[in-house]
């Protein structure tokens, strides 16, 4: 018999990774590939009080996340901290107080690494509903990020809402880091997020490809990952992530 | 507003953190006109062009010709090399067609026999690996698309290689004549300006001279501009 559960997971991974690897391509090409990385790690104390208290860790890893992201925003405008200083200093807290407050070491590890073998049929309907929705409002902001990117004084001259677009875009990253907490955990999240895209980058001379092959090898990285990882018995999260190396490596080799 | 009226700018005041940057400034742009705006570093061009745009916060006011478009091509930026978007991608965010987009690019300079020598040697190519030239070009050609009466022009970097004898200013001069644009330019370079602008706006934060560049631009004027004597003198011929 088919395990169902893996069934589940490799979907949700899938979707998930698909969903990474697109916003990836566009934190990539914003030169932000670290600080998703980091960012991923402000979902810890949310996780943390979560487990506390029993409540959805998704929710209070998104809250957490999404309030980071939007303190980010604001403090870059009123203060004159370079963002890479203020993304560092939420990081540092975040892993101070997560670490504190998730008690038990077994717990702590789930949250770090992930726990995909928890999920079930609602959780993968649920990733695929929120990837859906990253996907349709992602592409709705897409060429606005990309030609904010190359200059902000044309875009916002050609009628581009810069301010509003990047704060939307800091959302989504929030709603899929903290879907992908579960998947592969928050230490590797924002490795989900870049490996895709700076591989995809290696292959592709347009925005079109760069985008699509991007968003392929996080839809395939993430399940091929896990179900190796649970062919041999070891940890999906770190798995998933050498896959993406993998295909990070092999992109080397045809570099345009 | 008077027909051929194109911007019209009564005391405009742009400030950043209590910093005057622009002050009290006014002056006129008719149509068909090429107006340089030059001064020294830290002036407030660059803010004036913002300012125009919409892009930062001015007290006073100006008035563009009820409807009329402005393209604008900013200081020349630095793509980087790697960055994944091809010329076609880049000219697509203007939502023009196809034959526009290579109608525009042939205003600027981009001849060529076939449809597919256009395709495969620029608009196939990414915007990184342009040369600053075919760069330059670009994003002219983009501010043209979607049919701007106005182009906006910060710093025509002069000394950039458009091909041929094709200077920069030239090709401006020629989008004028040919097009029935007004062009606005800021430049570092006065020669340009007694070569190629019927008008000159002079400014250090506020307006120092304003009108023909033979008329307003005295040795006077140039040294108020630039804080010592400036080594060019207009060929007038009095010798």
């Amino acid at each position: 018999m088919i395990d169902q559960n893996l069934i589940f997971s490799m979907i949700a991974a899938g979707v998930v990774g698909a969903a990474a690897g697109y916003l990836g391509s566009i934190m990539v090409l914003r030169r932000l590939a670290l600080a998703g990385d980091v960012l991923s790690h402000v979902a810890l104390p949310g996780i943390g009080i979560a487990l506390l208290y029993n409540l959805n860790p998704f929710l209070m890893a998104f809250a957490f996340l999404f309030a980071a992201s939007w303190l980010i925003w604001l403090l870059e405008k009123k203060t004159r901290l370079p963002t890479e200083a203020l993304i560092g200093i939420f990081f540092v807290a975040s892993l101070a107080i997560g670490v504190m407050i998730i008690p038990e070491l077994e717990e702590l590890g789930g949250a770090l690494f992930g726990d995909i073998s928890a999920i079930d049929l609602g959780d993968a309907v649920f990733a695929i509903v929120l990837s859906a929705v990253v996907f349709i409002l992602g592409s709705r902001i897409y060429k606005g990020l990309v030609l904010g990117t190359i200059s902000e004084d044309l875009a916002v001259a050609n009628g581009v809402k810069l301010r509003k677009i990047n704060l939307l875009f800091l959302a989504l990253v929030a709603v899929i880091v903290a879907l992908g907490v579960k998947v592969v955990g928050t230490l590797l999240m924002g490795a989900l997020i870049i490996v895709s895209a700076t591989a995809a980058k290696n292959l592709s001379r347009n925005i079109a490809r760069y985008a699509s092959l991007s968003t392929i090898f996080g839809m395939v990285s993430a399940p091929f990952g896990l179900w190796i990882a649970r062919f041999y018995d070891l940890p999906p999260g770190p798995m998933i992530i050498l896959v993406g190396i993998g295909i990070f490596l092999l992109s080397l080799l045809n570099r345009k | 507003m008077q027909n051929d009226l194109i911007l019209k700018v009564e005391n405009l005041n742009v400030e950043f953190d209590g910093n005057k940057i622009l002050s009290d400034l006014s002056f006129e742009v008719k149509r068909g006109e090429i107006l340089a705006v030059v001064g020294p570093n830290g002036a407030g061009k660059t803010v004036l062009f913002r300012a125009l745009l919409g892009l930062v916060p001015y007290t006073g006011k100006f008035l563009w010709q009820k409807g009329i478009k402005v393209g604008y091509v900013p200081q020349r930026f630095i793509v980087e090399r790697d960055i994944p978007l091809s010329v076609k991608e880049f000219l697509g965010y203007k939502k023009e067609s196809k034959s526009k987009v290579a109608e525009v690019l042939k205003w600027v300079g981009f001849y060529t026999s076939d449809e597919h020598h256009l395709e495969r040697h620029l608009l196939n190519q990414p915007l990184g690996v342009l040369s600053g030239g075919e760069l330059q070009k670009v994003l002219i050609a983009f501010a043209l698309l979607g049919e701007p009466k106005v182009l906006l022009f910060d710093e025509p970097t002069t000394g950039i290689d458009l091909g041929g004898e094709e200077t920069i200013y030239n090709l401006l001069k020629k989008l004028r004549d040919d097009h029935n644009l007004t062009i606005i330019f800021i430049s570092h370079d006065i020669h340009v300006v007694y070569q190629y602008a019927n008008n000159v706006l002079c400014l250090n934060k506020e307006k120092i001279c304003f009108g023909p560049p033979h008329e307003a631009l005295s040795r006077e004027e140039l040294k108020k501009l630039y804080g010592t004597e400036v080594g060019i003198y207009p060929h007038t011929h009095k010798h």
